[in-house]
């Protein structure tokens, strides 16, 4: 076998709204995504990963693991998964540590990715530790959930939207926690989720699912940065860029970041010219990150002016212009490797007579830093 | 003897063996019960509307009915009544052995359904977060699902304990009127009442509703305590 750290799912089960029907092979490691409407199948099909559902004809393996085939089935408590529910699961007859004890009670063996107090550490529990389920926040409860999955020591986590259920406030608490699980331990994850936004901090390859069919498995720097990426529809455009911490300057209080891919054929000189400085962060010069650029924080000029404040000017090529609601157009710049969208209105396209095509200057006002 | 509570000793032995009998049927009613509450709340088989029917089918049966087929299934020449000779025990109508039996029958539908109700609120959810936490269905059973579901198993305790102190019917058919064997206290009763010992019938009646009334205070309760602590959570 070419390749064994892999997890291979192949799949037909006709549901009620669409039928489910694919054969998908995605790394076993660092976070997939599976990203889709919802009634696309993402819970349907994470819910075959774990052996909640026993459909026949599924054939799945994990690693060298055949987990589900014409003769075999493994049932859920012998796959060495963790899963996340949508909504709390906690139980609700035990406190929070009772909860996470029952995990440990019943961990794999094998290498552990985290003990007990580093997950309590890493979900902020200590306070938490003596509540029963009910007497704990909807987010509180997930941030247990998550540390109860972890505990079990999986070779593979799971977690269906586990934000999906929480207010805004809430997921902006709990997505850090997120963040620190996919960076820090080395569990492979499939998350599910709807929002591009919680796909863009958190995943390494995207499988997109559309009534039941894969659209696009691949990985998600590559996906996001093709002029196809369905992002039109999500009410935040934005880009996401790879980009290397080059140096900080104590003067400004900035730091430059250069594009993974434009640095490297850039001249010495030029490269000021592809760069981009934002406020300064605690990253070692030579970290690679993802800046994430919205679509409404880009505008464009025909020239490059020296006298605006904004000092973020890179040199862009027109690939799409697409209408959105509202009399607004997106259009998909090229930028080196990668794809910057810039959200204006027809008239300033039409003012400044854009054609795809056309060499022009992106002003980036401002940008997010991700990881 | 010296009458106690102004019951005679045959009074007293007739509550003795109620209790007795009523003890051992809930007991053996909850092991027998909770696998197949729990097999009608899980399966997907055609056959569950076909069991849940025969299960409940004491709940509609006069006594009689399933006393009369119970007497003949366990006589000398009646299936269980061959099997039971077979096995040198004798003939079951008319001993304790065979009260108990006709007892789990009747009781059976009191003590499936609450666990069954209680099952079934507890829906699917926590056996697969018990699944995905490598539980094994056992393992499941005893750590997840009877702490969840025990006001379930309380009610079917309490249900299927009352449930056989009153039952007359059945025990009239196959057990008769032996004292100490199968004369329990809803046939003495009945006895009193045919020799005109009113007194005594009385005495016996009047403990009944006061046994009766202390249980459903119990257990209404003890579901009212279990609502209050959902609100309070």
């Amino acid at each position: 076998m070419a390749n064994n750290n892999d997890l291979s799912i192949a799949l037909k089960w006709p549901r009620k709204s669409f039928n489910l029907d694919l054969d998908l092979v995605i790394p076993a490691r660092g976070v997939t995504a599976i990203y889709g409407a919802s009634g696309s199948g993402k819970t349907s099909l994470l819910r075959c990963i774990a052996g909640l559902e026993k459909v026949e004809g599924c054939e799945l393996r994990f690693r060298d693991q055949v987990w589900q085939s014409a003769k075999k089935f493994v049932p859920t408590h012998k796959r060495a998964i963790g899963y996340v529910f949508q909504e709390a699961s906690l139980f609700p007859h035990l406190t929070a540590a009772g909860n996470l004890g029952y995990a440990l009670k019943r961990a794999n063996t094998g290498k552990v990715i985290a003990s007990l107090d580093e997950v309590v550490e890493l979900l902020g529990l200590e306070s938490l530790l003596d509540q029963y389920p009910d007497q704990l926040s909807g987010g509180e409860r997930q941030r247990v959930a998550i540390a109860r999955a972890l505990l079990i020591n999986p070779t593979l986590l799971l977690m269906d939207e586990p934000l999906a259920s929480l207010d805004h406030q809430r997921k902006q608490e709990l997505l850090p926690y997120l963040e620190r699980i996919c960076r820090q331990l080395s569990v492979p994850i499939i998350y599910i989720s709807h929002s591009l936004w919680e796909v863009s901090l958190l995943a390494d390859h995207i499988v997109m699912l559309e009534a039941g069919r894969v659209t696009k498995s691949e990985g998600f720097l590559h996906a996001i940065n093709k002029p196809d990426f369905p992002i039109a529809q999500q009410e935040n455009i934005s880009s996401l860029l790879q980009c290397r911490v080059m140096e900080h300057n104590q003067k400004w209080g900035l730091t430059r970041f250069t594009l993974k891919g434009m640095a490297e054929t850039a001249l010495e000189g030029e490269g000021a010219e592809h760069s981009l400085w934002l406020q300064q962060c605690d990253l070692a010069p030579g970290r690679e990150v993802r800046l994430n650029i919205l679509a409404s924080d880009v505008s464009l000029s025909l020239s490059h002016h020296e006298d605006t404040s904004i000092s973020n000017i890179l040199p862009v090529t027109i690939m799409t212009i697409e209408p959105l609601p509202h009399g607004l157009l997106m259009l998909q710049l090229q930028l080196g490797d990668s794809i910057l969208r810039a959200k204006l209105t027809q008239r300033s396209v039409d003012r400044l007579n854009l054609t795809v095509g056309q060499h022009v200057w992106a002003q980036v006002k401002s940008a997010a830093l991700i990881q | 003897m010296e009458p106690l509570l102004g019951l005679a000793s045959e009074d007293w032995q007739a509550i003795f063996l109620t209790l007795r009998l009523a003890t051992l049927v809930t007991l053996i009613l909850l092991v027998i019960a909770t696998p197949v509450a729990w097999w009608l709340t899980t399966t997907q088989s055609k056959l569950k509307p076909v069991i849940a029917a025969i299960v409940a089918l004491p709940l509609v049966l006069p006594p009689t009915v399933i006393g009369f087929y119970l007497l003949i299934a366990m006589g000398p020449s009646g299936p269980v009544g061959e099997l039971t000779q077979s096995l040198g025990l004798g003939t079951l109508p008319f001993t304790f052995s065979g009260l108990v039996i006709a007892s789990v029958i009747y009781s059976f539908p009191f003590v499936v359904q609450p666990i069954q109700n209680s099952l079934e609120a507890l829906g699917k959810r926590p056996l697969e977060v018990a699944a995905t936490l490598r539980a094994s269905r056992l393992d499941t059973f005893f750590t997840v699902v009877l702490p969840l579901a025990k006001p379930g198993f309380i009610t079917a305790s309490i249900l299927g304990f009352a449930h056989t102190v009153g039952e007359f019917g059945v025990i009239l058919m196959i057990g008769g009127n032996i004292p100490g064997e199968t004369q329990v206290i809803s046939v003495l009763i009945y006895e009193h009442v045919e020799s005109l010992q009113y007194g005594q019938a009385h005495r016996l009646s009047a403990g009944m509703i006061i046994f009766s009334f202390i249980v459903l205070l119990l257990l209404y309760g003890f579901n009212q305590k279990q609502k209050t602590i959902r609100v309070i959570n």
